[in-house]
């Protein structure tokens, strides 16, 4: 299979995925009993049926569910997503002006996982066995075991509350201010921590495997330099590896954000997430979980052709 | 001398000489019909691993604890009659007369301090325990079988049975964890078994794709061929000689995923999407303390009750990822290192 002819096919097969998470997005959210009108007529007795059916009708609540599914379907294709009632705001630009800081987030959080995980992977796999290497596993152990959200609360303990070195909560500012970006290392720290974790483990144990094989001793037996056999033959083919679980990280980035937003009130997507959950913001939701679904998908693609193009050997499986 | 054996005449050769021979080696007869199961031997790699075994007691001793820290009773009938823990873990202390004040720090009266509500922390600790080991276990057990069933149908028979099988899997993996466990609850409301089922939903998935690869493997096999050549059933063939050559890699992954599980209900406790405000369950009482940090406690910091309920999720993931690895090597399961640890969803 040609590269071109992989990657077409691969496309291709996102296809029914794609409308595959979109029925699941809508069938999950409309198992819900009751929805925000029956909140606002609870709260506002006065409201005669013909007025609730009047909202109703006005936000696609009526009507049998697979033609709401299509109703809604279509709207999202056209690119409007619904309207975030509590603040009478389309649902669009809501995410749009929260999107920013979620990403900001995740790239640090990445960032962070990359600069602990690769040089701490690569000395792990070099001095296998050592007291380095237990270290790095301990490390990476805890790492794992630690909730996200509690270790965020302790950062803001220590860092905040008894030395004083970041404020307590986000500072109301723009994203690109300095204070923002002075803030985003506590947040940052946290949700790369997991990541640099599990990242560490994949790069030591694909760094040792590559170590193993013969062209690594016809490196040495020419004469290269240590340093130039490990950085330049095997970091190469092993960072492979790395890029098969980026876009697992990418999920699992995404996934916390929902808890670390939520406790350093950082004015992202996962924080506007549990919001809409407790005020059971339907199309927010809906929209929310679309847009998550859509992006691991479209990683999951991206890292198959990225490994495609990294290991031609992958094709032709 | 000769034998008879069938229609083959064997001579030359006597049995009662050769038994009665020196032994070359202190290799005995008895020793080898003793065959030793595959189970003893895990068990015997297992306890030489001290770290799991450290685990192992931690979990042992978190989950008598949880048990015995407030008596149990099951319609009237107290079953479990000991109460370890000093205080009624929802009790408000100087509601009940007690010279107590909110956010007293560590003594020897509380060693965990009190919280906002001058409730012993210590003794919700210790109760708290109940949910998350209690969910952890009950979702794994459930998620590891439905998995297990689902991904033995699905490598078994492959084809499009397979194919429209693991589409459905694909759909579940679109989405982080949290993100559907957060809708489902969001979607059948709060409470403990609402919690069960959310982490069930989501949680079978992995077990179902990774047997099915075992799966895949397994069935290759002659003694697969054989018992069908003899006119086996397909149930038969799966459940008596597929699955259990496949299943060392899902008691590993189950054992690391009650960690996953436990943390994924503190989660959602923390975001107050968990139990009730007031239970004593772990992320939920982390959730109020996030409220003390942001309302500023004005003068002093009551750190105890941050540290010690995350500690205790901590403490009890950590020790079940050590058990988890110990399994994974007494087993032998993956011949790489690394397995996909329990942590966050």
């Amino acid at each position: 299979m040609s590269l071109r002819r992989f990657i077409a096919v691969r496309v291709a097969a996102t296809i029914p995925i794609l409308f595959g998470v979109s029925v699941l997005t809508f069938a999950l959210v409309h198992l819900t009993p009751g929805d925000p009108i029956d909140q606002m007529v609870a709260l506002n007795p006065q409201i005669s049926p013909a007025e609730e059916a009047a909202i109703r009708a006005r936000y696609g609540l009526d009507g049998p569910v697979w033609q709401q599914y299509l109703t809604w379907m279509s709207n999202v294709l056209q690119g409007n997503l619904g309207t975030v009632i509590s603040v009478d705001q389309p649902v669009l630009p809501y995410i749009m002006a929260r999107l920013p800081e979620t990403i900001a987030l995740g790239l640090f959080g990445w960032a962070i996982a990359l600069l602990i995980s690769i040089p701490t992977g690569i000395y792990a796999a070099v001095n296998k066995d050592t007291l380095g290497d237990d270290l790095s596993r301990v490390f990476a152990l805890s790492g794992i075991s630690l909730p996200n959200f509690w270790l965020g609360l302790m950062l803001i303990l220590v860092f905040a509350l008894w030395l004083d070195l970041w404020p307590v909560l986000a500072p109301d500012k723009p994203l690109l201010s300095a204070e923002m970006l002075w803030y985003l290392v506590l947040p940052g720290v946290t949700i790369g921590t997991a990541s640099s974790a599990t990242l560490m483990r994949v790069m030591r144990s694909s760094m040792a495997e590559e170590m193993n094989k013969e062209y690594v001793t016809a490196a040495r037996a020419k004469g290269l330099p240590e340093r130039t056999v490990v950085l330049k033959h095997v970091l190469r083919n092993s960072l492979i590896s790395v890029t098969t679980i980026a876009a697992f990280l990418t999920a699992s980035i995404f996934a916390g954000a929902v808890v670390v937003e939520q406790v350093f009130a950082w004015p992202g997507l996962g924080r506007a997430f549990v919001g809409a959950i407790i005020g059971r913001e339907v199309d927010l939701i809906m929209a929310i979980t679309l847009f998550t679904g859509v992006t691991i998908i479209l990683a999951n693609l991206l890292a198959d052709i990225m490994y495609a193009v990294l290991d031609p050997r992958i094709r032709y499986d | 001398m000769s034998t008879d054996r069938g229609r083959i005449r064997i001579t030359g050769f006597d049995a009662d000489r050769v038994e009665s021979r020196e032994p070359l080696s202190d290799w005995t007869e008895t020793r080898d019909t003793e065959t030793e199961g595959r189970w003893t031997r895990a068990w015997r790699e297992f306890r030489r691993n001290r770290s799991a075994m450290l685990g192992l007691y931690i979990v042992i001793a978190m989950s008598l604890l949880a048990l015995f820290a407030r008596p149990i009773t099951i319609a009237g009938v107290t079953v479990q009659p000991f109460s370890l823990a000093p205080y009624d873990p929802g009790a408000i202390l100087y509601a009940q007369g007690l010279d107590v004040s909110a956010y007293e720090a560590p003594s020897l009266a509380h060693p965990f301090g009190t919280d906002g509500s001058a409730r012993d922390v210590f003794s919700r600790v210790l109760y708290g325990g109940r949910f998350s080991l209690s969910i952890g276990f009950i979702v794994v057990f459930v998620t590891a079988a439905i998995g297990l069933v689902y991904g033995a149908v699905a490598g078994y028979y492959g084809g499009w049975v397979d194919e429209v099988m693991m589409r459905v899997l694909d759909l579940i993996f679109a989405f982080p964890g949290l993100l559907l466990a957060l809708i489902i609850v969001a979607v059948l409301g709060k409470g403990y078994w609402e919690l069960v089922l959310a982490f069930t939903a989501i949680g079978w998935a992995g077990y179902a794709r990774l047997i099915r690869g075992e799966i895949l493997k397994v069935k290759e096999n002659e003694y697969v061929l054989a018992a069908k050549a003899l006119g086996a059933r397909d149930r038969r063939v799966i459940f008596r000689h597929v699955v259990p050559n496949a299943i060392a890699p899902l008691i590993v992954q189950a054992s690391l995923s009650i960690g996953t599980v436990v943390i994924g209900v503190a989660a959602l406790g923390f975001l107050g999407l968990g139990l009730p405000p007031s239970s004593a369950e772990w992320g939920t009482m982390l959730d109020q303390t996030r409220q003390t940090i942001v309302q500023g406690p004005g003068g002093s910091i009551p750190w105890w009750v941050t540290v010690f309920p995350g500690g205790a999720i901590f403490l009890f993931v950590m020790s079940m990822n050590l058990i988890g690895d110990g399994i994974n090597d007494a087993l032998d399961a993956q011949e790489g290192e690394d397995v996909a640890r329990g942590g966050e969803v």
